[in-house]
């Protein structure tokens, strides 16, 4: 989204101005926000909850209580990064209250060897997604990305399909830098790992 | 560079954030490692794949309905 210039050297984006109008009791300029980001809060949730109903639960809520704590809203961070925090944090109760007696914390320690190294090691074909139709494929991504701790899997999701950076979902989850880069790395290599078992070359052509 | 040096580099090298002696190093490592190409390969490979399908679409009368129900709370607030 482009930021807008003001009169001095100062740039301020344009959410900025829409929080301010809200902040007053403007509720079509919230209006304006949710639009903008009911389907990336939507993602991630469902993302995280693995489940559709939580995940709707999740936008409801999340955009209930950034506005009513719009007051708290800084400015220093990014409205969407504000938005994503309490919506990661909205999505983790949902999950432990469906996982009851199992822990799920973003910052748990996963002990798990899995994904520090590689270990299958057969080539892809240049175009491996092809070898299957569009609901397979999604199906397929969607099953290997569940697999993942939520820790794992939250890191993800944020750098890499909702495209933070690495300081910002830093700050999202209330993580360190190296914490976030060392979950990322193993989340992209366990994904890889899974993967290959559907991508590997000739995978079809050997079963036939 | 052993491959466990590699990996540990390889985010970093995937979003081109290195410098160029690190990047000249682990360009000479994958140079004598197929293994790490491919595990280079595949896991550039994996991300774009994830970046470029939507998982959970929202639909738009879900959406629709989702938006109607939280702007009719914040009016409430």
């Amino acid at each position: 989204m482009p930021n807008i210039q003001t009169q001095g050297t100062e740039e301020v984006h344009p959410d900025v101005l829409l929080v301010n109008q809200a902040r007053q009791g403007d509720v079509q300029a919230f209006e304006k926000l949710v639009k903008q980001y009911d389907r990336q809060v939507f993602r991630i949730a469902q993302h995280i909850t693995q489940n559709r109903e939580d995940a709707e639960d999740v936008v409801q809520d999340a955009f209930l209580k950034a506005y009513e704590k719009l007051d708290q809203f800084q400015g220093n961070s990014k409205f969407y990064t504000w938005l994503v925090r309490i919506a990661v944090n909205e999505s983790l109760m949902r999950l432990r209250k469906r996982r009851t007696g199992k822990m799920v914390s973003i910052d748990e320690d996963v002990e798990t060897d899995e994904g520090s190294m590689p270990r299958d090691l057969a080539d892809w074909g240049p175009d491996p997604e092809m070898q299957y139709g569009q609901s397979e494929l999604a199906e397929i991504l969607r099953k290997t990305i569940q697999g993942l701790p939520p820790g794992f899997r939250t890191v993800f999701v944020l750098r890499d399909v909702e495209g933070l950076s690495t300081e910002e979902t830093a700050e999202t989850l209330g993580l360190s830098v190296p914490a976030v880069k060392s979950r990322l790395l193993r989340a992209r290599l366990q994904l890889r790992e899974r993967l290959s078992r559907y991508f590997r070359k000739n995978k079809r052509d050997g079963a036939k | 560079m052993t491959c466990t040096e590699f990996i540990a580099q390889l985010d970093d090298l995937l979003e081109d954030r290195v410098s160029v002696k690190l990047r000249a190093d682990l360009e000479e490592h994958l140079r004598g490692c197929e293994h790490c190409v491919i595990t280079m390969n595949t896991t550039r490979k994996t991300i774009e794949i994830y970046r470029s399908h939507e998982l959970y679409e929202l639909p738009d009368s879900l959406r629709e309905r989702l938006q109607k129900a939280i702007l009719a709370k914040c009016k409430k607030c």
